[in-house]
């Protein structure tokens, strides 16, 4: 009743204080756009030369840059490993977590928990070093190999998920479907999978977000075989740039841009997934 | 499929595979690497098993105590202001503020780009644009990543940059778990400002301050791609983190079995702290 009466108020100097501080967060995004547009003759050596709105629009260097890094081949393999790894990741992780989230009043299962969720103490730096080996032993030192490393990297945090999720899902429900003579397999996939749909978009959001963005896996795994993925493009074809930070900012740009654009539409939705991630 | 698999046959045909391909991946790996830190293997050719040596060697490399002293140095300097800046920030984004859901969702995008991309897009700044403001303002001028003494802080700042972002979204979320009628009782008591905040928001937000913690730290200790953007290690070493110092020597540097000793005692090292941290906050927690 109260609230009807009083208008929101809305506290506007902490408003005021939290655009300003926005500044942090455009500048640089700022500073790339403005770069990314110019030619090089523009860039007197003053910062108003390189910060200033270029005089003509020109698209020249993102055409460059794309040449330049390969760019559409890196973006496909860079959408495929997350793809990839994100599906398989969803499907397995699930079916595991499931296997051992009903099952933890045994101790085998108990201890499988543990083994896997302790996994996430190991940093891949010890990895690193004898994964190479074992990959281009096995011939996989390509992208099969970075997507397998990527379903067994994330699957102590997934696992730690979804048997935690599933905590939730009573067990009435499955055995109300084993009573209608439906097997254990089929339950899984018919009822509990299907249930598990919030816990898959934070798998989905948090596998995406550190597969798209990482560096070291594919830089170590995939260095023998041509192939980039967006991040490792940049790094590879750093030289390229030489003195042209123009070309190099166009190709940042490009780099930034497909997540920026898919974030423009998910946000919502990313934000609930890394949340929901970090707090559980 | 005739016959219907028992529920206990079905688990364990799930387990079993998903298990052999963690061993394989994970576990296999971690053994070798830890099989190669008693051997003076450079990566290619024979080698022999040398006993403990490279760990020995390890304690009185200058390199390897250089490369772990920055580390923590950075490591827990960024965890301390990325968290005092986020808990600030979180509260602002908490409070009656106009565009809410506009400003939270621009305050996270730096969390959503890639680690080495922000680094070149730093360095330039770093490089050219810093030094042109400082010049202006009657300073010297100079790159902070030419500075041996100095370079860290660049490192720090493009790391807190990003984590900031994370960081704020989960306190934000801790903060709407604390009832109002918390406030209105406090209230009455008298509790404003900082008070108010100290004794009664920061107790009961006090588990998302850990989950925070333990992020941050882990992730700062692991950091890598920042370095690959900014310094490449230098100036003079002064910031080549664990992690980078490892890939570098280890993978080109001819040094693969004395660089898995280094990895192993990493492993040790963020194992043991991560340890502690959790029960050291685990057990603050059951206190309130």
């Amino acid at each position: 009743m109260r609230k009807e009466k009083v208008k929101e108020k809305f506290n506007w100097p902490i408003t005021i204080l939290l655009i300003i501080g926005l500044v942090t967060v455009i500048f640089p995004l700022y500073m790339t756009l403005m770069i990314a547009l110019k030619q090089p003759s523009e860039m007197t050596n003053s910062i108003s030369g390189i910060l200033s709105l270029p005089s003509s629009l020109s698209f020249a260097n993102f055409a460059e840059a794309m040449r330049v890094t390969d760019f559409w081949h890196s973006l496909f393999n860079s959408a495929l490993i997350t793809l990839l790894t994100v599906g398989i990741s969803i499907l397995l992780h699930s079916l595991i977590g499931y296997a051992i989230g009903r099952n933890m009043n045994q101790k085998g299962y108990k201890l499988a928990y543990l083994y896997i969720v302790s996994g996430m103490f190991v940093p891949f730096a010890i990895l690193m070093m004898p994964l190479v080996k074992q990959t281009a032993q096995m011939g996989l030192d390509n992208i099969v190999g970075v997507i397998l490393l990527y379903v067994v990297f994330y699957m102590p945090m997934n696992v730690l998920l979804y048997t935690g999720y599933l905590k939730n899902i009573p067990i009435a429900l499955e055995e109300a479907a084993t009573v209608d003579g439906a097997s254990t397999w089929k339950t899984y996939w018919k009822i509990i999978f299907p249930l598990m749909k919030p816990m898959h978009a934070t798998v989905a959001v948090l596998t995406a977000l550190g597969t798209w963005n990482d560096v070291m896996t594919p830089l170590v795994i995939m260095s023998g075989s041509e192939m980039n993925t967006l991040p490792l493009a940049q790094l590879n074809f750093q030289t390229q740039f030489g003195t042209n930070y123009n070309l190099a900012f166009a190709s940042y740009l490009l780099a930034l841009l497909p997540i920026l654009i898919f974030y423009l539409f998910c946000q919502k939705w990313i934000l609930n997934g890394v949340v929901n991630g970090a707090v559980k | 499929m005739k016959k219907t698999l028992s529920r206990n046959q079905t688990f364990l045909l799930i387990t079993i595979p998903i298990l052999a391909l963690f061993f394989c991946f994970n576990t296999l790996p971690l053994i070798k690497g830890i099989i190669y830190s008693f051997t003076n293997f450079r990566g290619y050719g024979n080698y022999d098993f040398v006993g403990i040596r490279n760990y020995i060697d390890l304690f009185q490399d200058a390199r390897v105590g250089k490369s772990y002293l920055f580390t923590f140095k950075l490591a827990v300097t960024s965890t301390i202001i990325v968290n005092v800046l986020s808990l600030i920030l979180a509260l602002g984004l908490n409070s009656k503020i106009k565009f809410k859901s506009a400003l939270r969702g621009m305050y996270f995008i730096p969390n959503i780009l890639g680690a080495l991309v922000v680094g070149y897009i730093f360095n330039y700044f770093f490089t050219y644009i810093l030094p042109a403001f400082s010049s202006m303002l009657g300073g010297e001028g100079q790159s902070i990543l030419a500075s041996e003494k100095w370079a860290w802080i660049a490192v720090m700042i493009v790391c807190a940059w990003q984590s900031i972002a994370m960081n704020t979204i989960i306190y934000i979320s801790g903060l709407q778990t604390v009832p109002l009628d918390v406030y209105e009782a406090g209230s009455i008591d008298g509790a404003y400002g900082f008070t108010k905040f100290w004794k009664l928001t920061f107790p009961l937000i006090l588990p998302f301050f850990s989950i925070n913690m333990v992020l941050c730290l882990k992730n700062f200790l692991m950091v890598f791609d920042q370095i690959m953007a900014l310094t490449k290690g230098g100036p003079a070493q002064s910031t080549e983190s664990i992690s980078y110092l490892i890939y570098n020597n280890g993978m080109a540097g001819g040094q693969f079995g004395f660089q898995s000793a280094n990895a192993v005692i990493f492993f040790i090292v963020i194992v043991a702290l991560s340890v502690f941290q959790m029960t050291v906050l685990g057990k603050k927690e059951e206190q309130l």
